[in-house]
């Protein structure tokens, strides 16, 4: 048998939603997010799972900026 | 030779504007110098004095009516231009949104802000407020006291707690759920305490504009800076709702119209414009009038032709046919001026009339200069 048969490929996690449970977890700022579904606030650290800790909902929207935003009345 | 003056029956007559009823007739002046062979028709400033009448019909601090008698078309309809487009207002120009959390975007809320008319002192706002100059690109502003406007509006949205269990309403139900144009305050600085002060704030003509909509948790947190500018920039600056004219109306009965007919014709046309009456003996008594043998019917008379819509219906009829002659006087401008607050009615034509002659120095000036 030939020595360069074919190889089963190692199993590596493909960079996903939930790659990052099995990540190494990198200790940042919680950062807030808010629920599309129940609109309850979600801070998350790098490396959290993508879910609403209330509802379980798995889209979380980005919180509006703290600046000043400057628009022409037009 | 001296110039052929025509009857002043002829020159009333040019003046009228037919109208059919598919077509409209005489639609340009020909009072000018060579339309009219042996006629003088150069423009005199005289004769223009002694012809010309303004005639008011309605004067309210948002609503002006009134006429201009004995005026060419080219210079009533450049009053309504300047009063559209070249009459300065204040107007909301730059939002500064610090939070909006409500369901209205930024730039539509900053849109609507912007056409919100406002009011505020005539003097503060005349003499004291200057034009803002536009930076160029990329430059900062100057904004000062006297070229700008700070407003703010601040309006955070929350639950009801004395609000009955079960409440649908939301303006029961919630604080604040509605925002209205009355919510933006004024904020005064340097020397604008002077000219703003009590009846003289500045504020919404119309207080009740709905601005937006908020549910508990919203809040909007914005200020404004609002400027000086004309219509022609843009159509938030301009100080009338509508300015516009029409031409008065002439409604000539060439033959009797009595009895039935009558009453039809009158319904022909807006209330008030054609009255009915009673052939009298004298009318009956006078040959050729068509009125013999018909004393004490009813015929119509022309009352206010003004009123007239000039819709045309009584053309549509065959038992008017030739009895029946509209038309519409040339130089005859009946005005509706509405002001949206910050200028009074009539001061709007009167601002109008100083712009133009303002433009007509301007002009004379570089046309001397261009000579020399």
């Amino acid at each position: 048998m030939s020595r360069e048969a074919y190889q089963v490929p190692i199993a590596v996690p493909t960079p996903g939603r939930d790659s990052f449970q099995t990540g190494i977890s990198v200790e940042g700022p919680a950062i807030n997010y808010l629920c599309g579904d129940c609109n309850a606030k979600v801070p998350l650290k790098r490396g959290d799972p993508i879910r609403c800790k209330e509802c379980g909902h798995r889209v979380l929207y980005k919180e509006r900026t703290k600046r000043m935003v400057q628009f022409e009345a037009r | 030779m001296a110039p052929y003056q025509p009857s002043q029956a002829e020159l009333d007559r040019r003046k009228i504007v037919g109208i059919n009823a598919e077509t409209v007739t005489d639609v340009t002046s020909t009072d000018y110098p060579g339309h009219y062979t042996g006629e003088d028709h150069s423009w005199d400033k005289n004769q223009f004095e002694d012809n010309f009448q303004v005639k008011m019909y309605k004067n309210e601090p948002l609503e002006s009516s009134f006429s201009l008698i004995g005026i060419d078309a080219a210079v009533s309809n450049a009053f309504r231009r300047i009063m559209i487009a070249e009459i300065p207002s204040v107007a909301i120009e730059k939002v500064f949104v610090q939070n909006n959390t409500s369901i209205i975007q930024d730039e539509v809320l900053a849109h609507r802000l912007g056409l919100i008319p406002l009011k505020g002192g005539k003097e503060g706002l005349l003499e004291f407020l200057k034009w803002y100059e536009k930076p160029a690109d990329g430059e900062p502003g100057f904004s000062v006291d006297n070229n700008t406007i700070l407003l703010e509006l601040k309006v955070e949205c929350t639950r009801n707690e004395t609000a009955a269990k079960g409440e649908t309403d939301p303006l029961k139900a919630y604080h604040n759920a509605h925002v209205y144009a009355k919510d933006i305050v004024f904020k005064p600085f340097g020397s604008q305490e002077r000219y703003f002060r009590d009846e003289n704030t500045i504020r919404p003509t119309n207080p009740d504009i709905l601005i937006a909509k908020l549910r508990p948790g919203q809040e909007i947190n914005l200020e404004m800076h609002a400027i000086k500018g004309v219509g022609s920039d843009h159509a938030k600056y301009s100080p009338v709702a509508t300015a516009s004219y029409r031409l008065m109306p002439t409604i000539t009965i060439l033959k009797p119209i009595l009895g039935k007919d009558a009453e039809k014709f009158a319904r022909c046309f807006p209330r008030g414009v054609i009255g009915l009456e009673t052939v009298t003996k004298k009318d009956a008594a006078k040959k050729g009038s068509g009125y013999e043998g018909h004393e004490g019917e009813v015929k119509a008379v022309v009352k206010d032709p003004m009123k007239d819509t000039v819709s045309r219906e009584c053309l549509r009829h065959e038992e008017f046919e030739g009895k029946v002659k509209l038309g519409r006087i040339r130089d005859h401008f009946i005005f509706l001026v509405e002001s949206v607050g910050q200028w009074d009615g009539d001061e709007l034509f009167i601002e109008s009339v100083k712009i133009l002659r303002h433009k007509c120095e301007t002009l004379k000036r570089s046309l001397t200069n261009m000579v020399r």
